[in-house]
């Protein structure tokens, strides 16, 4: 009983394609909505927007969230800003333009009806987010403002200051606070979802944990959306809050839903660089430093004199010299990997060698230390907080590291996974980046998942329900789950090893960044795949939590999470190994250019990978989506 | 007790022998429950590099009580970089420790000297009740937010985003205000345990802008009057602001003080003509 995937994309020209679909869809009655339970998983910039736009559509919603508090989801944590194709500069951007952008950015992986609809509706997401007042950057008219942003052509990046994901998140999150307390919305917080219910092939709820009672118990709706983020903590060290997790999406795929793309990662080049091994996150600075900064290791692995002695000839400027046109503003996964390559031939700078310089000395010299100070202030000042260096007296020190990921639930063009009344929404879909994500991207596509795309498709499938009540809690098919998930829970006490749930954690996070991170190559993801299952094994074995399952116990919440990672970790490498090229943020060494650039195969693997789970004892099986392009030309990216 | 050597442990023994260690004596709150006496834990924490955060440190010992079946303190923490607002704690009697305009994920262990005390409890007010050890329960911020800090504007009634001009200065005004993360040390810091700075960013966040004016006196007298239902009452202490990890101005105390005045005398106004 194989998967059929049905993008169910509609016809008609690309432009005309999304207008059509809204007329096709059914509806629902204004006054039936509220007959209609809507479960909104997660409540970052996706699942707040979902649950506000649903409630004031009339439909009865619950939202939940593992924070005390909808504001502290991470999309709180983008800095640089959110697209749109509003061409308010009249520079030529349009949104065939930011289309087209998009699906080449993402090497030509991604669907592109969803893709032009994303540019589509770019537009409504700005006159939303100003309606709500949010602060965006404005001109001395009152205008707003916009900047390049990611090496775009145009200038369509909308932003508020150094926190446009902060701003956006609490436009959303205050739109939501309004229908709570307009009786709309009901908020869950501190709810881990640990299960989804599937009940004759269609999702009808979910299971949570109350993370402060330890308490299991379920909750059934007509659809359960997910919007629960990303997977990039499965590398443990990542720019991901400390708590993103796959854990919902896991168990949605456990239950039927198929997982798309899992081995697309994206992998940002300017991170602060690991002190020590106690490392538990890394943190980004924006990629506008870039624009100024020169990226340079020592030209000789013994050199030991400090960076500022260190003579031009005895320094290796290697994106200049290797990219003369694009310099260090070469596309992120072109300068994550020249810097990986430099570190591992033994030139990385630093305490622990695992570094490249990102100097401003020279723009410091030519513009002079308060331009720059006006530019990157805050960045520089950062930057000092973290390491305790003064980037204006010696160059900062980067390295790359995981910051997004482009694979997630395969949804077709409603948002729909396979799963009949499952959604999933924002970072944890799969649909709209192909293998690399644009900056300035994520914001938007969250966005507009949730305030324009799901608010219109989730009438289809709720419309032919009407008159139908949720599947009871008191369903075998609930109670059933409520004790899978309660004993799964339990069990991690009673293991008593000797191995705290952050040293596996930290230990997957090693194998996956080594062997499936900025290059890969057949050895080692096959190395990988042997060595990934005979830790999930000792894990399972040997962890130690302790505490209760009845009160507050955050080993225990992170254990349910290491677990699913350990699991996903190794379809994320399979998925690795089965793509036979490279593209985007998926780099294998064997298919690569001359030149060292990303070899795609457009013959073999233009097409969506999506998984199928078929237990735990068996390997997920592969189900294609074949990718069409009728309206962009696939071409080989170049930035000599 | 001691928290150990570290050896043996899966994140003992960093190997890096040229880098910088302290050794702390820390007093830690540990409390198990939001009905349950707590009493100070002492710490013995050694072998702690300078460069790891005030958290990692926290993680560091942590392992080492684990290693010793002793349950790990438990501690709110999600982005580690000052953004989310989860993380915070009283450092020696501060909201978030010794650094100005740092959140307790951004600051140091360099910021601190070998053979350093450091006592570390939970945020203290009533209306933030501690949940477990040094995390407590802020949810009355949302309570303050859903009675109006919002714009209402339901989805797709939006005018164009350029049709409504906003003043630089007002935007720059109104993000100076957004900035607050709702981490909620103003309330910790305060000798009332009053949340005026909390619910005065939202309000000169929204209050200032063309976008937020048909609701301004509505919102301000609800925002004001939920607030006080749960947090004490300001008398200009200004401890609020010093100890904002995003410095959020005691100004936007006095918008509030004038938008609250303002809005008594004109909602009875427009009561009254209704």
């Amino acid at each position: 009983m194989s998967v059929v995937l049905d993008a169910k994309v509609p016809d008609g020209p690309i432009a005309e394609k999304w207008d059509n679909h809204k007329f096709s869809v059914k509806l629902v009655n204004p006054a039936n909505k509220r007959r209609f339970k809507i479960l909104v998983v997660g409540t970052g910039l996706a699942g707040a927007s979902a649950a506000a736009s649903l409630a004031e559509l009339g439909y009865e919603v619950e939202a939940f969230t593992f924070h005390d508090s909808p504001r502290r989801a991470h999309s709180i944590a983008a800095q640089g800003g959110i697209n749109a194709a509003k061409n308010y500069r009249n520079d030529g951007d349009s949104v065939y333009r930011l289309f087209y952008d998009t699906v080449k950015g993402g090497d030509y992986r991604s669907r592109e009806a969803n893709v032009y609809r994303l540019a589509d509706v770019s537009l409504n997401i700005i006159d939303q987010c100003a309606a709500q007042g949010v602060p965006f950057a404005r001109e001395y008219g009152g205008l707003l403002a916009n900047r390049s942003f990611g090496g775009a052509q145009v200038s369509r990046t909308f932003y508020a200051r150094g926190q446009t994901g902060q701003q956006l998140l609490l436009g959303a999150y205050q739109a939501m606070a309004a229908q709570i307390a307009a009786g709309g919305v009901t908020l869950n917080n501190r709810a881990d979802v640990l299960d989804i219910v599937v009940k004759d092939g269609e999702a009808c709820g979910i299971i949570v944990r109350d993370l402060l009672t330890g308490e299991v118990r379920a909750h059934s709706g007509h659809a359960v959306v997910l919007a629960t983020g990303g997977y990039g903590n499965v590398y443990y060290l990542s720019t991901n809050a400390m708590n993103c997790n796959v854990t919902a999406a896991w168990r949605a795929h456990r239950r039927g839903a198929t997982f798309a793309n899992p081995c697309y990662t994206q992998i940002h080049p300017t991170c602060i660089p690991a002190s020590d091994e106690f490392q538990s996150k890394l943190t980004l600075m924006s990629e506008s430093l870039r624009n100024d900064g020169r990226i340079w290791v020592p030209r000789n692995m013994d050199e030991s004199r400090a960076a500022a002695d260190v003579p031009g000839a005895d320094r290796y400027y290697f994106l200049e010299e290797k990219y003369p046109a694009f310099g260090n503003l070469v596309p992120r996964d072109v300068a994550s990997r020249n810097a990986k390559t430099v570190v591992d031939q033994g030139l990385g700078v630093g305490p622990l060698r695992n570094g490249v310089y990102l100097d401003f000395a020279d723009v410091i010299a030519r513009d002079g230390e308060s331009v720059v100070r006006e530019k990157y202030g805050n960045l520089f000042d950062m930057y000092e907080r973290i390491t305790g260096e003064d980037p204006y007296r010696s160059p900062m020190r980067i390295y790359p590291a995981t910051h997004y990921t482009m694979g997630g639930l395969w949804v077709d063009y409603n948002l729909m996974t396979n799963v009949p009344g499952l959604y999933a929404l924002g970072e944890c879909n799969f649909s709209d980046h192909g293998a690399n994500r644009l900056g300035a991207s994520a914001l938007m596509q969250g966005l507009a998942d949730g305030y324009f795309v799901l608010p219109y498709t989730i009438g289809d499938y709720l419309a032919p329900k009407l008159g139908s009540a949720p599947v009871p809690v008191d369903d075998p098919a609930f109670t059933a789950a409520v004790a899978e998930v309660d004993d799964r829970t339990r069990g991690w006490l009673a293991v008593r090893g000797t191995r705290s749930v952050d040293y596996y954690h930290r230990e997957l996070g090693k194998i996956v960044w080594e062997y499936c991170g900025m290059a890969r190559n057949r050895t080692g993801l096959e190395k990988a795949l042997t060595e990934i299952p005979a830790l999930r094994e000792e894990f399972r074995a040997n962890v130690k939590v302790l505490g209760s399952a009845d009160t507050t116990n955050q080993s225990l919440e992170q254990v349910n999470r290491v677990d699913d990672f350990m699991e996903m970790a190794e379809l994320k490498v399979r998925d690795a190994l089965h793509r036979e090229e490279s593209c985007g943020g998926h780099f294998r060494e064997e298919h690569q250019t001359p030149e060292g650039e990303a070899l795609r195969d457009d013959e073999n693997f233009a097409y969506v990978a999506a998984w199928d789970w078929q237990g735990p004892d068996r390997p997920q099986e592969l189900v294609k989506e074949p990718l069409e392009f009728e309206n962009v030309k696939l071409t080989q990216r170049s930035y000599k | 007790m001691s928290a150990g050597n570290g050896s043996g442990s899966g994140a003992g023994s960093a190997g890096n022998g040229h880098q910088a260690t302290l050794r702390l004596r820390l007093r830690i709150w540990r409390q198990a429950g939001p009905d349950e006496p707590g009493a100070f834990l002492d710490v013995d924490a050694h072998d702690i590099p300078e460069d790891c955060s005030f958290l990692e440190m926290l993680d560091i010992v942590n392992e080492r009580l684990i290693e010793h079946d002793v349950e790990p303190i438990t501690f709110a923490h999600d982005c580690r970089e000052g953004i989310c607002g989860t993380c915070g704690v009283m450092i020696n009697g501060r909201p978030h420790g010794p650094e100005k305009a740092t959140a307790t994920c951004q600051l140091h262990m360099r910021k601190f000297r070998d053979g350093d005390q450091i006592v570390i409890e939970p945020f203290r007010a009533a209306s933030f009740p501690v949940v477990k050890d040094l995390m407590v329960d802020r949810r009355a911020f949302d309570r303050i937010i859903e009675s109006g800090g919002f714009i209402s504007a339901p989805t797709g009634t939006a005018p164009d985003a350029n049709e409504i001009p906003v003043p630089k200065d007002v935007a720059d005004f109104a993000m100076d205000a957004a900035a607050c993360i709702g981490c909620g040390a103003c309330v910790a810091a305060c000798p009332n345990s009053a949340a005026q700075l909390f619910t005065a960013a939202k309000l000169g966040h929204l209050n200032v802008l063309p976008q937020g004016q048909p609701e301004r006196w509505r919102r301000a007298e609800a925002m004001v009057e939920t607030m006080e239902s749960f947090f004490g009452s300001c008398t200009n202490h200004g401890e609020c602001t010093e100890a904002c990890p995003k410095e959020i101005s005691l100004d936007f105390i006095a918008v509030l003080n004038r938008d609250y005045l303002k809005a008594k005398v004109k909602n009875r106004r427009l009561a009254s003509q209704a």
